[in-house]
């Protein structure tokens, strides 16, 4: 007897328990819903908005253009094909930046962690160019490496470089010195000290300067063809600029937000692949 | 037969930009095969400085250390050293944490590795092996840090306050395991602690330090009764609370002049 009594108020605790879980769910996902509703209403009276200011004379046609026009210049030179080269290019500059300057701050990080003596004396010179607008460079490196490639990826390099340093670097000092106490109790290198403590230990805030890296990158390549470039998506920028096709300039910045969103998300996929295990 | 551990007039000064501070001044000890000794005496009297400087991590200023009879250089294997927490590695399972110092000395190998998984099972940690330490509770964290200590074998063990950021429950569990542990291995083990009547119910003797600067004020031998029980029970053997109460009026007569 008493027994069933028991397993019935177990049941019906388990009911209970499952009913509250299902209109909890029910609760969250009506939210995401209405996030999802109302952000794509958001773009879309955006475009609309867009769309008649421009048809109905609210703004000037010739500065803004309007949505349908910058898409039909965006469709016609996919199908052209005029637009792969410009796209490639840029993709191509920005990604060899955003790995090359990931990597040597990095690298440059390690080498100031190893010898504190060369952190203490280049520490002025890092600060100082860490300040400076790097773009100004500019003209110095198109004079030392010539109007192309090779320059706006060294514009590039020169914004990404020195603040990944400074942000790696910060991320080994700030280890807990007890884990690096627990492996030199156990008579650890320096080298066995920086890969089995201060490398995976840092190794959440290496990944995520690569998301600040990915929108530094792209800033140092469309300054990088401002200045000098001969295709690329900055160049159609400078060029729809120069000639007065305002429609070109749109639809590169619109071809822009879009493949750097597309760079950013791998980038967060990447570091949810690698840090998963923590 | 030689101490483990010999020191012979260790002075020690830390050295910052506005000045040199003494921590410890020309201590003299010996610490023989099998003995567990508990170093006490309130903060700032060196405790922690010394066994840094048995352990190799610091270098006295004067002095010298002899471990086995061999003077210290640096870390060695042959010295186990136990934090105050646990500081397993986060990113690393727990079977990975308590292979740690063996991967460093590059004694990792099938044999040393099951060892090791033995001395984990040894600890209640069976099935634990490949959790991460965020889901192990502290008294076990601090058991996997045991075993990481333990399992590249050292003669010498250094405990530096390892029981003290514990629940009190898990507390006189761990004592009870690490006395027992150290004894059947017959390691010699150096204890710092704040608490006097942990520093009893655990060690053969007792060293009172006092400060301004670290000097060793008085040694007191834990009787044989209190001694050979298990740490739990060492706590209610006859003599026990007069010990506890002789070195306490040590410490205030110290903690007075000073």
């Amino acid at each position: 007897m008493k027994h069933t009594e028991q397993s019935g108020l177990l049941a019906s605790r388990e009911q209970w328990l499952q009913q509250l879980h299902g209109d909890y769910k029910k609760t969250k996902h009506r939210w995401r819903n209405q996030v999802i509703v109302v952000r794509s209403s958001l773009l879309l009276l955006f475009f609309v908005l867009w769309e008649a200011g421009a048809r109905m004379g609210w703004i000037d046609e010739l500065l803004f253009s309007y949505p349908t026009k910058i898409f039909r210049q965006i469709w016609g030179d996919m199908v052209s094909g005029s637009l792969w080269p410009h796209l490639g290019m840029t993709v191509g500059e920005t990604a060899v930046g955003f790995v090359l300057g990931t990597l040597l701050g990095t690298l440059l990080a390690v080498i100031i962690w190893w010898s504190p003596f060369l952190s203490a004396v280049l520490d002025p010179y890092m600060v100082v160019f860490n300040s400076m607008p790097k773009v100004a460079l500019g003209p110095i490196f198109i004079v030392m490496f010539g109007a192309g490639f090779t320059a706006i990826v060294v514009t590039t390099l020169s914004i990404t470089v020195i603040i990944t340093t400074l942000v790696v670097y910060n991320s080994f000092c700030s280890v807990d010195p007890n884990l690096v106490k627990v492996v030199r109790s156990f008579g650890a290198s320096r080298v066995q000290v920086f890969f089995k403590v201060i490398l995976p230990a840092s190794f959440p805030t290496v990944v995520s300067t690569l998301k600040v890296n990915v929108g530094m990158s792209w800033v140092g390549v469309i300054v990088g063809e401002f200045l000098v470039a001969k295709s690329g998506l900055g160049y159609l920028i400078i060029y729809g600029f120069q000639v007065f096709n305002f429609t070109l300039v749109m639809s590169s910045l619109l071809i822009i937000a879009a493949v750097a969103t597309a760079m950013y998300q791998l980038v967060v996929y990447l570091e949810k692949r690698l840090l998963s295990r923590r | 037969m030689l101490p483990v551990v010999q020191l012979k007039g260790v002075t020690h000064a830390y050295l910052g930009d506005r000045e040199a501070s003494l921590a410890v001044e020309d201590l003299n000890l010996n610490v023989e095969q099998g003995e567990f000794v508990s170093l006490v005496g309130p903060s700032g009297c060196g405790k922690t400085t010394l066994l840094s400087i048995i352990a190799g991590l610091l270098q006295p200023s004067q002095g010298e250390v002899f471990v086995n009879g061999e003077p210290i250089m640096g870390p060695s294997p042959e010295v186990g050293y136990m934090l105050q927490q646990d500081y397993l590695f986060p990113w690393r399972s727990i079977l990975d944490n308590a292979i740690l110092g063996l991967e460093l000395t590059g004694n990792l190998n099938e044999e040393s590795k099951k060892r090791t998984l033995e001395l984990l099972q040894e600890m209640g940690l069976e099935g634990k092996e490949h959790a991460l330490p965020t889901q192990l509770s502290g008294g076990m964290r601090q058991r996997v840090a045991l075993v990481r200590t333990l399992a590249t074998n050292p003669g010498l063990l250094l405990l530096d306050e390892p029981f003290s950021a514990l629940d009190y429950q898990i507390k006189l569990q761990l004592e009870d395991l690490v006395s027992e542990t150290l004894r059947s291995r017959g390691t010699t083990a150096i204890l710092v602690t704040h608490d006097l009547s942990e520093a009893i119910a655990v060690s053969s003797s007792v060293i009172l330090l006092q400060r301004n600067p670290g000097k060793i004020r008085k040694v007191f031998s834990v009787p044989e009764q209190i001694r050979s029980a298990p740490p739990l029970f060492a706590r209610d053997q006859p003599g026990f609370s007069e010990l506890f109460h002789e070195i306490w009026k040590e410490m205030e007569i110290a903690g007075r002049e000073s």
